[in-house]
């Protein structure tokens, strides 16, 4: 029972940080149509930005996980700008090529600036973890727990709430008349990608220092956001979030039980289940985002 | 009468030699390393290591009156890498010997190719017992076996208190790490101790809060853990998570450097299995060379820990280069025959190599030295 409590806490903080990585990617593709390839590498632009800010710089680290997020924000704005802005008519296919090639260039550019040694990136929590009766959890993991709670939160009344995600929204449904709404579908598409990128960089802020930060750090998260957007459904912030968690859970519990060797393998196991019994995922929006 | 080790010897000791001039093309050395991805720390200290043998040795003259040139290749810690970096250092720098390629899953990789190109290569740090005993005479280790290594460490089992009884294995999911587990687990058997759980993970996986919580319902009192210096950082961080509660042993050489710099919380200590501990130069078996080596890293500014692997390429460079003089020219097959003659002094200890694997297809295996460091909040002590 202990032992099922503990995997339980596990999960749920795997889980959150799959959430996490899954909501930009969702958000991108949904509006966008954009398949971004370039999402693991924003989530390592934003881990080497928390380490420079926080042990190159002596920033205060709660600030430096602040600017690492608008680093992201405006890296992302600038790749739209860019690369993105001139493809808009252009085919699905196109664009995934140019959004590998900008993930090439951007992991070779963090080797190329930080060296292939893993860093860790110091922190001011306690490293002894809180224990709750049979359970323990780091105070670092809580923290990222909560942010990532609360950047969800918050993430989803902006969608719902306000007048930036009504045109995001509205520009997915049908671009040509959002455009004679006055929308300015450009600087939609902007906005978007760059939220979509602070999302990955704040995720690569917060989960840089519970591990280590390293340039290949980001192809693992690539290949498990991507799973989790398709489990959840392509383009669904809920469903990225539910496939977020049910990874998450599936890994932590399968790794715990069944085997530590294979723990991955159940993860895309239970994708391919699901993607066979409701191939629109998990949560087929009808609006694909929000 | 002064022989040619003492000779070596005294040009290792004494880097401060008048650095000569030369005319004659470089004489080209290989080297495979794991510069980028899972395993990229330990493999940019291995090769960080060949690069300052490389200067020792050229200012003490380099060899058959050439410089020697050090052509690094990345594998990216990727076997199929590791092929192909084989692959553009033999076909397009010509290079007559090689040096890699860290990991045990790379080394058996790339064996192959050095059948079909015919190009002798040291290993400096794979583990695994095949790469050996698989009959590749263009093999020769300096690293020891997994064997070797469990052997030499269930030697020094009297020095842990409390006793070890019962063991587990939390090893990373290839080669390196599976064999690590069945060496040594059967030589902890030998002496009496009980054998656990085994737990793996991939060489990319950072969250190993599942195999730790499953090893936590053990009743062993130890876990051994293999893999790369990046994962074994993260095992002993989570570790202090999880509330694991066991001692914790590394084994494979590698140090979790950056815990020096942000160690665990007290009562967190931890125990590592090195072949060089640089914090004790003059325990080495050679304090010269051992001084030499440290002195030259330290002088790069490179990270102070790194000399734990560092020593690998050292030595290996320094094999080598002992081959290609014994050879009288640098020619992959000569230098494959030399390499069966080479006796020096290394960082680690001698260097000699003797056979292993089926007669006529023998490899050679270096037999290395061991010791143990304990960590305890940041501060190393040696058992």
């Amino acid at each position: 029972m202990d032992q099922a409590l503990q995997h339980l806490v596990n999960g749920t903080v795997l889980g959150g940080t799959y959430a996490l990585l899954g909501i930009g990617l969702t958000l991108i593709f949904g509006v966008m149509r954009v398949v971004n390839f370039t999402h693991g590498e924003l989530y390592a632009f934003g881990a080497y930005m928390t380490y420079a800010f926080v042990s190159l710089l002596g920033v205060n680290f709660f600030a430096a996980l602040a600017l690492a997020t608008l680093c992201g924000v405006a890296l992302g704005a600038l790749i739209e700008l860019v690369l993105l802005r001139s493809m808009r008519k252009a085919d699905i296919d196109s664009v995934m090529l140019v959004m590998i090639g900008a993930s090439l260039v951007l992991q070779n550019g963090e080797m190329w600036a930080w060296g292939g040694v893993a860093k860790l990136v110091p922190n001011p929590f306690n490293g002894s973890p809180l224990v709750f009766g049979p359970v323990s959890v780091l105070p670092l993991r809580l923290f990222v727990l909560v942010v990532s709670a609360a950047l969800l939160l918050g993430f989803w009344l902006m969608l719902d709430r306000t007048r930036a995600g009504v045109a995001m929204r509205a520009t997915f449904q049908d671009p040509e008349t959002a455009a004679l709404m006055g929308v300015r579908i450009g600087w939609v598409n902007t906005a978007t990608f760059a939220i979509g990128s602070g999302l990955a960089a704040a995720a690569g802020a917060l989960l840089g220092p519970v591990f280590m930060v390293s340039p290949t750090m980001g192809d693992l998260v690539g290949l498990k956001a991507f799973a989790i957007v398709i489990l959840g459904g392509l383009g669904s912030l809920p469903g990225a979030t539910l496939g977020g968690f049910a990874l998450g859970f599936v890994e932590e519990y399968a790794g715990g039980y069944l085997s530590t060797e294979y723990r991955d393998a159940f993860g895309f196991l239970l994708i391919i289940l699901v993607l066979a019994l409701k191939p629109q995922g998990l949560v087929p929006a009808k609006e694909r985002i929000g | 009468m002064i022989n040619r080790r003492s000779l070596l010897l005294a040009s290792l000791a004494t880097p401060a030699l008048a650095t000569r001039g030369f005319a004659a093309d470089p004489i080209k050395i290989g080297m495979t390393q794991p510069l980028t991805g899972a395993v990229a720390a330990s493999g940019n200290y291995v090769a960080n290591g060949a690069k300052i043998a490389t200067e020792v040795l050229n200012r003490a003259g380099g060899v058959l009156g050439r410089p020697l040139e050090l052509i690094l290749e990345d594998n990216k810690s990727n076997p199929r890498e590791a092929v192909a970096s084989v692959e553009k250092l033999v076909l397009r720098d010509r290079v007559p010997v090689l040096i890699g390629a860290w990991s045990s899953t790379f080394t058996l990789a790339i064996m192959p190719k050095l059948i079909e190109y015919k190009v002798p290569m040291v290993v400096e740090t794979s583990s695994a017992s095949r790469i050996t005993t698989a009959g590749n005479p263009w093999v020769f280790r300096i690293a020891p076996t997994s064997e070797m290594e469990a052997i030499a460490f269930s030697a020094l089992l009297s020095k842990f208190t409390p006793a070890m009884k019962k063991v587990d294995f939390l090893s990373v999911n290839n080669d390196f790490g599976r064999g690590a587990a069945e060496k040594f687990s059967a030589a902890l058997a030998a002496r009496g101790i009980a054998i656990g759980k085994t737990e793996t993970m991939t060489p990319e996986a950072t969250d190993l809060a599942a195999q730790l919580t499953a090893l936590k319902q053990s009743d062993g009192d130890t876990v051994f853990v293999t893999t790369g210096v990046e994962q074994m950082t993260l095992a002993l961080r989570q570790a202090v998570e999880q509330r694991l509660g066991k001692r914790i042993v590394t084994t494979g050489g590698s140090f979790p450097d950056q815990l020096l710099a942000n160690p665990l919380p007290p009562g967190n200590d931890s125990f590592h299995i090195l072949f060089y501990a640089p914090w004790f130069p003059e325990r080495a078996p050679h304090p010269a060379i051992a001084r030499t080596y440290t002195q030259e890293w330290n002088k790069k500014g490179w990270e102070f820990a790194g000399l734990t692997e560092g020593f690998r390429g050292y030595d290996a460079m320094l094999t080598v280069v002992e081959a290609i003089k014994l050879a009288g020219k640098p020619e992959a097959e000569a230098i494959r025959a030399a390499l069966w003659n080479v006796k020096i002094p290394g960082v680690n200890g001698d260097i000699a190599f003797t056979k292993e694997g089926p007669a006529g297809q023998e490899s050679g295996q270096n037999r290395p030295n061991v010791s143990i460091l304990k960590l305890s909040e940041g501060k190393t002590s040696l058992l």
